[in-house]
């Protein structure tokens, strides 16, 4: 909408400039920080009208010829092209300028994903959105720091940014825990956490231990191959197969280990799984 | 005249009320009371079971031995707001298994309608001669006697917490990391059937659903379905799920593709309650259907109402040849096991090899 009020009024400005008059003319700035205001300097005498348009808004207000017009910096937030006319009984003049993107001061930070098993390689990504106060994206490049921190590890990246976008991409690390990592210019810095949480179940063994008509079942402590413990509430598979059929529990893990009980008749063979990974089997002997 | 009138509609409401009784099958309903046959005996029973009329059920049983009202009632009624208790006898069916001069049995299939749908249960009810009247000894319930104890329960429970934000660029909590890990396209005589496995790879529980879309030979879709409940919704980290999807009325031939699709949803969950499928054996069941039986042990302390039972058939290289579910109706008391069956096509009893079963449950929220 706002961009075909623009495409309207400029086009009222192109039909009404053969009728352009000499004696008004207009002078702004060649560019301008967003948000600072602005003084356009005109000629001639009189009253006219004054429109600002910028690519968020149009504006119109009274003025007096051969003074200076104090455009506030309000009006001036949205980076971009503007044009300031003027128009008079005798015909309108006009003169462009550009407002260019303040300071940058806001980090809009992407960081993916949320949680990562450790160990994967390319699998963390993270882009920074560099703007000003306004909401306008720094087009110029800025130099955005990401810095990493897990447990006490720490290092920082430094990267330019390419029209207003810094990103970075890494493999997780080989421990697990909170990865922070915090994107920083100047004096702002936007933190995110990233939970490196154990791969698949590496090595996964049971032992068994017989009581009376029943085998209780315990794993090893289940860690994946780098030695983090899998954590607390992680599903394992125990299958009993004996004479009196399959039997089997699924069962969370609770500090580092799963455990299960099975009551059973004659020989059997029992087996353990973590999701798609596969444990040790066992063959027991079985009570009368 | 006035009274000529009064008696009139006196008449006219007294031949209203037997007709609509009779309309209603009052007097099917009285000959099937009479129980002068053992199939009348347990025609009367079942009509007043669906009537939910307990009490004049328990008195037509034979009390020989010694059958408690209160065993009965919830035998039949449910408890512990199992799927029985949300479930009304739709339809029955009776076949003559033995019968004497003074004793019989009748093979019975109960056809109950459910919140789930409709279930079926088989049993055979001995029906003895009591004077003229044939009377069915209902058999004493074996309902679990766990002993009084403390069971300490500490399993893990999740929460999501914290609101979203909608701002671009906030911080967020990706949905969790599934994986289908196995799918097969199976023709049926009426359907196509899409079955396979889905696994929670993540660390945090997921609520999910597995959609399928048929493709033509041009790529266009043909039909689109999802598991509905033929999936165990809540994976917990490492889980595996069976899942069944049904495009009824669609020929294999017709299908060029298929494109699957899987929606995990961040979700709190608890490690509670923990269910062992113990003594799983392939058998034929009394109407010499193969069924997949063994009983459910719920290992927490916490009352599981309503139980479903997914088993997955695998052929001999493995592979995922069908899916069957079965809705358990009784509840779930902890450390008593329950009984389960559920159906396998005879084709597939012939190829199957190995199974898997994995327990859905779902339980009140407690006062």
């Amino acid at each position: 909408m706002r961009r075909l009020i623009r495409k309207l009024c400029f086009g009222i400005v192109c039909a009404a400039l053969p009728a352009l008059s000499q004696k008004v003319a207009i002078q702004a700035p060649s560019s301008v920080s967003a948000g600072s205001s602005l003084a356009i300097t005109t000629t001639g005498s009189g009253s006219a009208t004054l429109y600002l348009i910028g690519p968020s808004h149009v504006r119109k207000q009274s003025i007096k010829l051969g003074q200076e017009v104090e455009i506030s910096g309000q009006d001036l937030a949205a980076s971009g092209n503007y044009q300031a006319v003027t128009c008079d009984s005798e015909g309108c003049v006009s003169a462009l300028f550009q407002v260019l993107p303040a300071k940058p001061i806001r980090l809009a930070f992407m960081l993916h994903p949320s949680r990562v098993p450790v160990s994967t390689p390319k699998a963390v990504n993270g882009a920074a959105l560099v703007s000003d106060r306004y909401h306008n994206t720094v087009i110029a490049p800025t130099r955005v720091d990401f810095h990493l921190s897990l447990g006490g590890e720490s290092s920082t990246r430094s990267v330019e940014s390419v029209r207003g976008i810094a990103w970075f991409e890494m493999g997780s690390r080989p421990k697990q825990g909170a990865l922070q990592v915090v994107a920083s210019v100047d004096d702002t810095a936007e933190p995110r956490v990233i939970q490196q949480v154990a791969a698949e179940a590496c090595g996964l063994r049971m032992s068994a231990a017989p009581s009376g008509h029943f085998v209780k079942l315990q794993t090893d402590p289940i860690r994946d191959c780098g030695g983090n413990p899998l954590p607390d509430g992680t599903i394992v598979s125990f299958t009993k197969t004996d004479a009196a059929g399959k039997s089997t529990v699924d069962t969370p893990i609770k500090k580092d280990k799963a455990t299960a009980q099975f009551e059973v008749s004659g020989p059997a063979h029992i087996s353990v799984a973590c999701g798609v990974v596969v444990g040790n089997e066992l063959t027991l002997g079985g009570r009368p | 005249m006035r009274f000529g009138l009064t008696l009139l509609i006196v008449v006219l409401t007294a031949v209203l009320l037997i007709a609509g009784w009779v309309q209603s099958g009052g007097m099917k309903l009285r000959a099937e009371r009479a129980a002068s046959t053992p199939e009348e005996a347990v025609r009367a029973l079942l009509a007043d079971i669906q009537a939910h009329n307990w009490e004049h059920a328990y008195a037509l049983l034979d009390h020989a031995n010694d059958i408690q009202k209160t065993d009965f009632i919830p035998d039949i009624a449910g408890t512990d707001g199992s799927l029985r208790t949300y479930s009304s006898l739709q339809s029955f069916d009776i076949w003559p298994v033995h019968a004497d001069a003074t004793h019989a049995t009748l093979r019975v299939r109960m056809n109950w309608s459910s919140a789930v749908g409709s279930l079926d249960d088989v049993r055979d009810w001995p029906v003895v001669r009591d004077g003229s009247v044939w009377k069915v000894v209902w058999p004493k319930p074996n309902f679990a006697n766990v002993p009084l104890q403390v069971l300490p329960v500490n399993y893990l429970r999740w929460d999501v917490i914290g609101k979203r934000s909608d701002e671009f660029g906030s911080a967020a909590v990706d949905s969790p990391q599934v994986r289908i890990i196995s799918m097969n396209a199976v023709e049926r005589p009426d359907s196509v059937v899409i079955v396979g496995e889905v696994e929670n790879e993540d660390t945090v529980p997921a609520y999910l659903n597995v959609s399928a879309t048929l493709l033509k030979p041009d790529g266009s879709p043909l039909a689109k379905q999802d598991s509905f409940d033929e999936i165990a919704h809540s994976l917990l980290p490492k889980q595996v799920s069976p899942y069944r999807i049904d495009f009824p009325g669609i020929r294999l031939n017709q299908v060029k593709s298929v494109r699957m699709d899987v929606h995990p949803l961040l979700v709190p969950a608890s490690a509670d309650p923990v269910i062992s499928v113990e003594n799983q054996n392939v058998n034929k069941d009394a109407l010499g259907r193969t069924v997949l039986k063994g009983a459910l042990i719920n290992q927490s302390g916490q009352v599981v109402n309503i139980a479903q039972v997914l088993a997955v058939f695998y052929d001999s290289s493995g592979k995922a040849i069908w899916v069957s579910d079965g809705y358990v109706d009784q509840a779930l008391l902890p450390q008593a096991p329950v009984p389960f069956a559920v159906d396998i096509p005879a084709d597939v009893a012939n190829r199957m090899h190995d199974y898997h079963v994995v327990v859905n449950h779902y339980t009140a929220p407690s006062a």
